[in-house]
């Protein structure tokens, strides 16, 4: 019972049992709705603006060798240092090489989700480092000893009497029940940590590849005090995160402040093209790179699902999931949550594992409607699906579809079939067939009409 | 015009009263309509699974038995996605492309070829009740299918419509999906099943007889009151 | 074995030799900058300067950001030393510029320019940090500050509250406008660091209520003179 599949199952049928925390999830998202709904009704015509995003998008990731090499010349020109990491462990490597080079003892992280993907957190533990998330919420997650709810909101599923909690525990403060109070708690602990760490750890939204420079979309001021304070700056990125122009992020980005948290803009939206220039007061002495593939550009070889790449992680498609407001965040047992976490991590990790994720959706397409980059997320999870029975089909799925075929093929045996269903209907409901003995333990079955239609209307036309 | 309909399997096995509504309400407007008995199941079931070899043969054969039917009317928004929006992809790059791209011009959801085919809303019927209406996925985003069905109960004499909250939120039917993942299944019925019963409408109306069932399916588990009803079965009530 | 960067891009190159289809678009594809193609479909930042600045309010007033219209140069250095006073700041970094320094020089409290450097504590321990800005874009609300221009990476995030004086000729209506604005002005040689800021910091981590001041300053000031 160790593999993915099984585990999703039984978290997600302990999680979607959990009324309270249901409605908890649905009460924190209820702010959210209201804002982005506000936020979009700015706009003269959303539906338009998501058509240039998803070009902008497009553009670049159809192009991605021209505008990657472009930005890592600027970027370099800037004064920065590229790294190129094939995999999680290359990631890993080369950030623990340029912690061990600096002699870096504290480290402090701003949000990154790129880092969640290849583990960087338990690497650099490992080799002695301390490392601090800055975001609250991950900061809070850090302490839980668990993986983010939600890509951007990690800690959502928590109540603030457990954070009140989970302070007093860690930090030695007085209990409280004020988030503001709260909130003040960690950013007094936090504010120390930038002043003494040594190099500070972000992702990146978007690669500029005109200028060369990294974009970072934040609320806090976290990622600006990481990217300050310390003397080496380290971003984590991966490869699909780069747009043409400059010009592109007068769509991109105050879209994904709308959709993903119903802003016009984030708090902060910085571009970052080097470390500290002389004429310039502080900042850090070195800027690094990483870019990672890890398996993007396995996405990237299939035209179908390519779109995938376009994603700028704002978390709308998990907002209006009925899926993930359900089962929850921690659930589904991936580094990115939700409808594009069902549609990328069988490409990151695996089909064969991760294809429940893409059979665990109503295909109800809230998640299409709300991508600000019009990723075809809902039709991919039927990609995926088509593509998991291809490559990997099971015994029961083929036994059960093609005996389905043969009779839907042959209209008596449908009409015959249909009658002997109808007849043995009461004695069906007590027997645990598949399929139908799941569906019975919550929900009622109709009972069965003494006639077909098709025995109906042969009847009335007669 | 001459109407064929196309039946979705379970309503010719579980809810016939769906089909013979659908019927009367387009006879009543002055078309004739017919009934092909070669029709079993468009084949969505398999398709949804990822069975799409095994969907194929049933997407062919529903080509072979639609063809040449003026319009192809089906009162199920899913089926009718099936057929419009999915076959062509089903069937790209084989000899039956082009016939799907023709046969999805011709098929409409019953209340999408009231209101946009035949531009009527008002069908003569009248039904005094209190209702509230559930748009189904299939029909609400891969048809935007939102008004036409709204329109129509607008139009029913002595009707009140009362609009829910989690307006376009999905009952989680999901075909096979309700089945397979039954606890999210659930989970999902509850809230929007709840946000239903909760307008007090004595009857829960949809285009989409599967969303129908597993609303039903609950409501009738938990004892509550409310009763679905397909739309085609309210335009079908005279006085 | 080849290295990272090539396995990469010959992983790329192999990967785009089929052509994806263009997304399924409400509209049709148009060709050109990407904020001059979408300007009438974004959020509209004001055809004219009045228009402009009327929108810049609403959205300061909605981010909780104070905006403080003055006539000239010594009303705003009038503006910024009552500010002071009620709020009590005892320690303020400054930017040092024409602008600034009037400014910090009629401040009744102990102030600081830190543009030859500084001591990161003594930064975090400032009450207000002044610095004046690139830009300042209508649409959203947003100033754009600059590590050349605006006192360094630090000065604008790490004090409790900043001051961004600024004159009305620098209100651009989209963001647009102000990335053209910034590539113009600074060509192949951007500063380091250059940052939107829309509103003051703020997090809504904790079951998704806002919460401002959560890393950044807790307060934000526009000063704008004209």
């Amino acid at each position: 019972m160790s593999d993915p599949r099984s585990i999703f199952l039984k978290d997600a049928t302990v999680t979607s049992a959990d009324g309270t925390q249901r409605a908890f999830i649905r009460k924190a998202l209820g702010g959210y709705y209201v804002n982005r709904d506000l936020q979009k009704a700015r706009y003269r015509d959303w539906e338009r603006a998501r058509d240039a995003a998803a070009l902008a998008k497009w553009n670049a990731v159809n192009d991605l060798a021209v505008v990657l090499e472009q930005f890592t010349a600027n970027f370099e020109r800037n004064g920065g240092v590229v790294h190129w990491a094939r995999d999680a462990a290359e990631a890993r490597a080369i950030i623990l090489g340029i912690a061990e080079k600096a002699k870096a003892k504290a480290i402090v992280k701003s949000k990154c989700m790129t880092s969640e993907e290849i583990h960087l957190n338990d690497a650099l533990e490992k080799a002695g480092y301390g490392v601090v998330e800055s975001d609250l919420g991950e900061f809070i997650q850090q302490l839980r000893g668990e993986a983010p709810y939600h890509f951007v909101f990690p800690c959502m599923h928590v109540k603030r009497e457990a954070i009140s909690e989970l302070f007093t525990r860690h930090l030695g403060t007085p209990p409280t029940d004020s988030p503001e109070e709260l909130t003040m708690i960690a950013r007094r602990h936090l504010r120390q940590l930038y002043v003494d760490a040594d190099i500070g750890i972000t992702g990146a939204n978007f690669l500029v590849a005109e200028t060369g420079q990294i974009s970072i979309t934040e609320n806090e001021g976290n990622a600006r005090l990481t990217a300050a304070l310390p003397r080496i700056h380290i971003a984590l990125s991966g490869i699909e995160k780069v747009v043409a122009s400059l010009d592109d992020l007068s769509v991109l980005l105050p879209m994904l402040a709308t959709a993903g948290a119903g802003q016009p803009m984030t708090c902060y939206n910085t571009l970052y093209s080097g470390p500290r220039r002389e004429d310039e007061p502080d900042g850090p002495e070195e800027f690094h790179l990483v870019l990672l593939d890890n398996a993007r550009t396995r996405l990237l070889a299939d035209p179908e699902q390519r779109d995938a790449l376009h994603c700028i992680r704002c978390g709308a498609c998990l907002n209006v999931c009925p899926i993930f407001k359900n089962i929850g965040g921690l659930a589904y047992g991936t580094t990115y949550q939700g409808p594009i976490g069902s549609v990328i991590t069988p490409h990151l990790r695996g089909l064969k594992q991760w294809n429940h994720l893409s059979g665990a959706s109503s295909l109800c397409g809230a998640c299409t409607d709300a991508c600000p980059v019009r990723i075809d997320l809902h039709h991919h999870l039927l990609h995926n699906r088509r593509n998991a029975a291809k490559e990997s089909p099971t015994w029961f799925d083929r036994a059960f579809h093609h005996g389905f075929s043969f009779v839907i093929k042959r209209p008596w045996l449908f009409a015959a079939g249909g009658r002997i269903f109808r007849a043995t209907l009461p004695l069906l409901r007590k027997l645990p067939l598949p399929y139908m003995g799941a569906w019975m333990k919550t929900r009622d079955l109709p009972e069965a009409p003494a006639r077909s239609f098709r025995e109906q209307w042969r009847h009335d036309h007669a | 015009m001459r109407v064929s309909l196309f039946v979705p399997c379970f309503v010719d096995q579980l809810t016939p009263r769906v089909g013979v509504a659908t019927a009367e309400v387009l006879t009543r407007l002055g078309h004739e309509v017919e009934f092909r008995e070669a029709q079993t199941c468009c084949g969505q079931p398999s398709f949804n699974s990822g069975q799409w070899d095994v969907a194929r043969p049933a997407a062919v054969r529903a080509l072979e038995v639609f063809r040449g039917a003026e319009a192809v009317v089906g009162p199920s928004g899913s089926c009718v996605a099936m057929m419009r929006v999915f076959y062509p992809q089903l069937l790209e790059g084989t000899p039956h492309e082009a016939e799907a791209r023709d046969l999805a011009s011709r098929t409409f959801e019953f209340s999408e070829f009231l209101v946009k085919r035949l531009g009527v809303e008002d069908v003569g019927a009248r039904f005094p009740r209190k209702v509230t209406y559930h748009d189904g996925c299939h029909a609400l985003r891969e048809l935007r299918l939102k008004e036409e069905p709204r329109r129509l109960l607008r139009a029913v004499k002595g009707l009140e419509l009362i609009e829910s909250e989690e307006g376009e939120s999905c009952c989680g039917f999901g075909g096979l999906f309700s089945a397979k993942f039954p606890m999210i299944s659930t989970a999902m019925a509850q809230v929007k099943g709840g946000a239903l019963v909760r307008t007090g409408a004595e009857f829960i109306v949809s285009s989409d007889p599967s969303c129908l069932l597993q609303i039903g399916g609950w409501i009738s588990r938990e004892g509550k009151v409310a009763r679905p009803l397909h739309i085609a079965e309210v335009l079908a009530c005279r006085d | 074995m080849p290295d990272a960067r090539s396995d990469i891009f010959a992983r790329i190159r192999e990967a785009l030799k089929v052509k994806a289809p263009r997304p399924h678009l409400k509209g049709e594809p148009v060709a050109g900058m990407t904020s001059t193609v979408a300007k009438p479909w974004l959020p509209d930042g004001g055809e004219t300067t009045e228009a402009s600045l009327t929108i810049l309010a609403e959205q300061l007033a909605r981010l909780k950001a104070v905006l403080i219209r003055v006539p000239d140069q010594s009303s705003a250095v009038k503006a910024i030393a009552e500010l002071s006073v009620a709020k009590q700041w005892k320690k303020v970094a400054y930017h040092g510029h024409a602008s600034t320094r009037p400014v910090a020089a009629g401040l009744g409290c102990e102030t600081w320019e830190v543009d030859a450097g500084f001591d990161k504590q003594k930064l975090e321990s400032c009450d207000a940090g002044l610095t004046t800005c690139e830009a300042i874009v209508a649409q959203l609300g947003a100033i754009l500050v600059s590590s050349t221009g605006s006192g360094g990476r630090a000065l604008s995030i790490l004090p409790h509250a900043h001051v961004v004086l600024a004159e009305v000729t620098q209100v651009v209506p989209d963001l647009g406008s102000a990335l053209a604005l910034a590539r113009a002005r600074h060509g192949d040689r951007m500063p380091s660091m250059l940052s939107f800021i829309t509103g003051p910091s703020r997090t809504g981590d904790i079951e998704r209520i806002l919460v401002l001041g959560a890393h950044g300053p807790k307060e934000l000031y526009l000063v704008l003179v004209g």
